[in-house]
């Protein structure tokens, strides 16, 4: 699965991190960012509720 | 969008916001609301109608479109009651919460490092001994007591003064003053609210000064640190999102401690599964604040046309998010009228959702885990000697809670 977050739009509410934790974090200025490694072991359920959990629809997922 | 609605009920547009019987059940009246569909038509006090968005799918379309605007300056832009406009007229709007992007992106990047997940864990271990130590003054004192003043207001108050780097010893100044800014109701109500307003910032406005000659350690700090002396924000501005920050880190987390703990006791059978498992504890936060949605309920103003769920919302008409009836939508949840801490309640729009998603609200679930945990964990035999319909409630139009809340054990 190929996951981008539109990184400018984030308004830091963690949402992501919150739902799929083994994929997303935040970085020191409370900006989402994908941890590394982390869209290979992805599961497809969790991080599709992540995209839809984030309030500003900042994540664009491709593939399965 | 698939879904369509019911027509508006035009001239008989309910009169808005209704009142609650029980503080964390939905208004009566709210019943027959959610049989209109996604969106109708209610009536505010000053006899204008306004779009009331219900459906939840609606609504998490709704809420991030930038077509809807959150200015409370916008000439059109609605209030529930006289109060609040009052409040919000011939003055600036409010940062953060009352403006659109991109000022609203400039404010909101500023303040996201302080509220990310890391810092708020952060701040765990120092939540947990703020919590300790106010059950100790309370247990000392003995019972009965009253859990608002004593457990539900000073935790989030001493939380966010420690966040801020604000003087822990002037928290008192701020308690009695933000509930005015947020919750005050009655007569004379605005005036105290813009007066309590006021000396907040006053009192940041001297804080800053304060702290630009001796810095100290907290995210007033960091501002002065990295936006003030960089010049990408002026001292107004910054005490005014300071203040913000201050009174919105009090009032919305005391009631939802309150409320969740009223809630908690009154479904015994809930509390028990809490007891016996702590992992409980996450999920029973996420379906008390879908629950009790105390937020209800967040304005807009339509800036352009939008077409949704078969109607059309013209540019300037008012839109109410009711936030209780999308968090109680059938089409969303089971049984949605059910307090089930074991269901996913994640869909819920009980910080809001878009742009103006509540910043803090990763702080506010550590406050509440830690609340709740300690609570009941210290003391077990807590119990509310009285009803939930017979404590004292807030108006319909400010933040649902109590404005009191007696305990015993």
């Amino acid at each position: 699965m190929e996951i981008s977050i539109a990184t400018e739009r984030c308004i830091g509410a963690a949402m992501c991190a919150l739902t799929a934790p083994e994929v997303f974090t935040q970085d020191d200025d409370g900006v989402s960012r994908l941890l590394p490694g982390g869209a290979e072991g992805a599961h497809g359920t969790s991080v599709r509720e992540a995209a839809r959990a984030c309030p500003v629809q900042a994540i664009t997922l491709r593939g399965d | 969008m698939t879904e369509t609605s019911s027509p508006p009920a035009g001239s008989e547009a309910p009169a808005y916001p209704m009142t609650r019987a029980c503080p964390y059940q939905m208004p009566v009246g709210y019943e027959e609301l959610r049989e209109n569909g996604p969106l109708t038509k209610v009536t505010l006090y000053d006899g204008r109608q306004v779009w009331l968005v219900i459906g939840n799918e609606v609504g998490r379309a709704l809420f991030p479109d930038p077509r809807l605007s959150s200015n409370v300056l916008h000439p059109g832009f609605p209030f529930l009651a006289p109060r609040i406009a009052a409040q919000t007229q011939q003055r600036a709007a409010p940062p953060l919460v009352g403006v659109d992007d991109p000022e609203h992106a400039r404010q909101r990047r500023m303040v996201i490092p302080g509220f990310g997940i890391r810092r708020v864990s952060a701040l765990r271990p120092e939540i947990e001994r703020i919590a300790n130590g106010l059950i100790d003054e309370m247990l000392d004192r003995g019972s009965p007591a009253e859990l608002l003043s004593q457990y539900a207001l000073p935790l989030p108050s001493a939380v966010i003064c420690a966040l801020l780097g604000v003087p822990y010893e002037d928290r008192g100044y701020f308690d009695e003053r933000s509930r005015q800014v947020l919750s005050s109701s009655g007569e004379g109500a605005a005036e105290r609210a813009r007066k309590a307003f006021t000396e907040i910032l006053v009192y940041l406005h001297e804080l800053v000064a304060k702290k630009e000659k001796q810095p100290g350690d907290g995210l007033v700090d960091e501002l002065i640190a990295h936006q003030l002396e960089e010049g990408s924000v002026d001292r107004d501005e910054l005490a005014l999102i300071c203040s913000l920050l201050l009174v919105s880190g009090h009032e919305t987390t005391s009631n939802m401690i309150a409320l969740g703990t009223v809630t908690l006791l009154e479904h015994p059978e809930q509390l028990a599964l809490l007891r016996q498992d702590d992992t409980l504890l996450p999920g029973a936060v996420e379906e008390l604040m879908r629950f009790t949605s105390i937020g209800d309920v967040l304005m807009r103003v339509a800036a352009e046309d939008i077409e949704i769920a078969g109607q059309t919302i013209r540019a300037g008409d008012g839109v109410a998010m009711s936030t209780m009836l999308m968090n109680r939508d059938p089409h969303a949840w089971e049984n949605p009228d059910t307090f089930d801490i074991t269901r996913s309640a994640g869909r819920h729009v009980a910080f809001g959702y878009g742009i103006h998603q509540c910043i803090g609200q990763n702080l506010a679930r550590a406050e509440m885990e830690i609340a709740f945990r300690t609570l009941f964990r210290r003391i077990p035999n807590l119990r509310v000697p009285v009803r939930s319909e017979e404590l004292p409630l807030n108006a319909p139009y400010v933040l649902q809670g109590v404005a009191e809340l007696p305990v015993e054990w």
